[in-house]
């Protein structure tokens, strides 16, 4: 199985690259378009600010080439945020795989960012959480979030039940950090590479 | 619901894990790659490395340690210990670190916190403080904790976050190593005045204090080292314990 991490300069990715080593499969970080269309697999990562990441791909077309992509793809945190419509982190446009707007959460009492474990709940037939508990734990970085919509297959609740896990078609996307979520991030990302 | 955090850190001497009392008389403790490992599988959240020794030739050794961690551990972990440049950062966040923790390097170049948030992002920096008590007053220690500033604690707090801190780790040099329960009076006085979280460190002693330091205390996340290190609490009962006491804990 071919598997392509698409380059960009949004964060680092050595993380998911461990992740992807411990589950024992090959995979090449790449920005080269043909091989991220040729690729059995793809999953875009991402740590940073939204407006610089868009700015990012656009410079390699990749803004572009990610909406087309056929085979299955796995965004993670800032990843699943650029597939969405529009970002509220510096008015950004995003790629609008997912027809919805991403929010800046907003609290009296809360602490924004979000950090930490917390746990996630299936909504809807979430082929991605075969195998896992009911309710599961997962680490999170991020302070602003996809609000529940049709392509909610996972929900999490932090000042508000939120988005933990999008899908639509071939395009799968993670807000948590699958990579370093333990057991049950592994079989996350094991159960996308099974699809 | 958003879960407290149970960080068992490790201390690093060339390339092992020590623990000593108030930062001094240090002690083997093991191979930091494996207690990660065993850690990870125990339960821990995070894991924290400080290197403190830090010294250049030591560099090329932690970067190649941290790299043995990250394919073993499929939790975050923060390295820290003598980090003063976007290119320390560069190379241990591309070894696989998930954050970094800067100290003395803050305190005496503040500007170098806004770098790094502006360039990696705050949710991988991590500043940390060293605090202890003297004439009254919290007052921010550098170099271990060897060395007084001129900065007050509390204020030195507020200020790192409005610089771009993700998190802050509160270490209490006067708890530290003295295993009679964290500092939770001026733990809970930054953590209610921050937005961003705050490990709370030093003077773990029992189940007990964690509880104290989640509730008192105010704290996100509590670290630790020895009292895991040396087996005298395991983290697996710890969480138990607290989760059993209505403290929020990924069991």
């Amino acid at each position: 199985m071919d598997i392509a991490i698409v380059k960009y300069n949004a964060g680092n990715v050595a993380s998911v690259m461990y992740a992807l080593d411990r589950i024992g499969v090959k995979y090449q970080w790449t920005d080269d378009t043909s091989i991220l269309q040729q690729a059995d697999k793809v999953i875009f990562p991402g740590v940073g600010e939204a407006s610089t990441a868009m700015a990012h791909l656009k410079e390699k077309g990749l803004d572009q080439l990610i909406p087309q992509l056929k085979q299955p793809v796995l965004a993670t945190c800032i990843g699943m945020q650029l597939l969405c419509k529009h970002s509220e982190e510096n008015d950004t446009t995003c790629m609008g795989v997912f027809d919805v707007e991403v929010k800046r959460f907003q609290s009296s009492d809360l602490k924004i960012p979000h950090v930490g474990w917390n746990s996630i709940r299936a909504i809807q037939d979430n082929p991605l959480m075969e195998g896992l508990k009911p309710e599961e734990f997962v680490y999170f970085v991020h302070s602003y979030y996809v609000p529940v919509n049709p392509f909610t297959t996972a929900e999490c609740n932090y000042v508000q039940p939120f988005s933990a896990m999008l899908h639509r078609d071939n395009f799968y996307a993670a807000q948590f950090h699958a990579e370093i979520s333990g057991m049950a991030g592994q079989r996350i990302i094991e159960n996308f590479l099974a699809i | 619901m958003l879960t407290k955090r149970i960080i068992p850190c490790l201390d690093i001497k060339d390339g092992r894990t020590v623990k000593g009392t108030n930062f001094v008389d240090l002690r083997d403790a093991g191979d930091p790659v494996e207690l990660g490992a065993l850690y990870a599988q125990e339960g821990a959240d995070e894991l924290v490395f400080l290197d403190i020794t830090a010294t250049v030739d030591d560099r090329k050794t932690l970067v190649n340690l941290v790299r043995e961690v990250a394919r073993h551990v499929n939790i975050p972990f923060t390295v820290g210990g003598g980090i003063s440049s976007i290119q320390d950062v560069s190379a241990l966040l591309n070894a696989g670190a998930d954050k970094v923790s800067i100290n003395s390097s803050a305190v005496r170049n503040p500007d170098l916190i806004d770098e790094l948030a502006l360039q990696f992002g705050s949710q991988c920096i991590i500043v940390a403080i060293d605090t202890r008590l003297v004439d009254g007053k919290d007052w921010v220690h550098t170099h271990g904790g060897r060395k007084i500033t001129e900065i007050q604690t509390i204020p030195w707090a507020k200020e790192v976050e409005n610089r771009g801190a993700g998190e802050i780790l509160l270490t209490s040099m006067d708890a530290d190593g003295t295993k009679a329960g964290f500092a939770n009076a001026l733990t809970a006085h930054i953590s209610t005045h921050a937005s961003i979280p705050i490990i709370a460190s030093g003077g773990a002693g029992s189940m007990e204090h964690f509880y104290e330091v989640f509730t008192d205390g105010k704290a996100d996340a509590g670290l630790a080292a020895s009292i895991f290190h040396f087996k005298e609490i395991s983290i697996g009962d710890l969480k138990n314990y607290l989760s059993s006491k209505g403290i929020p804990m990924r069991i």
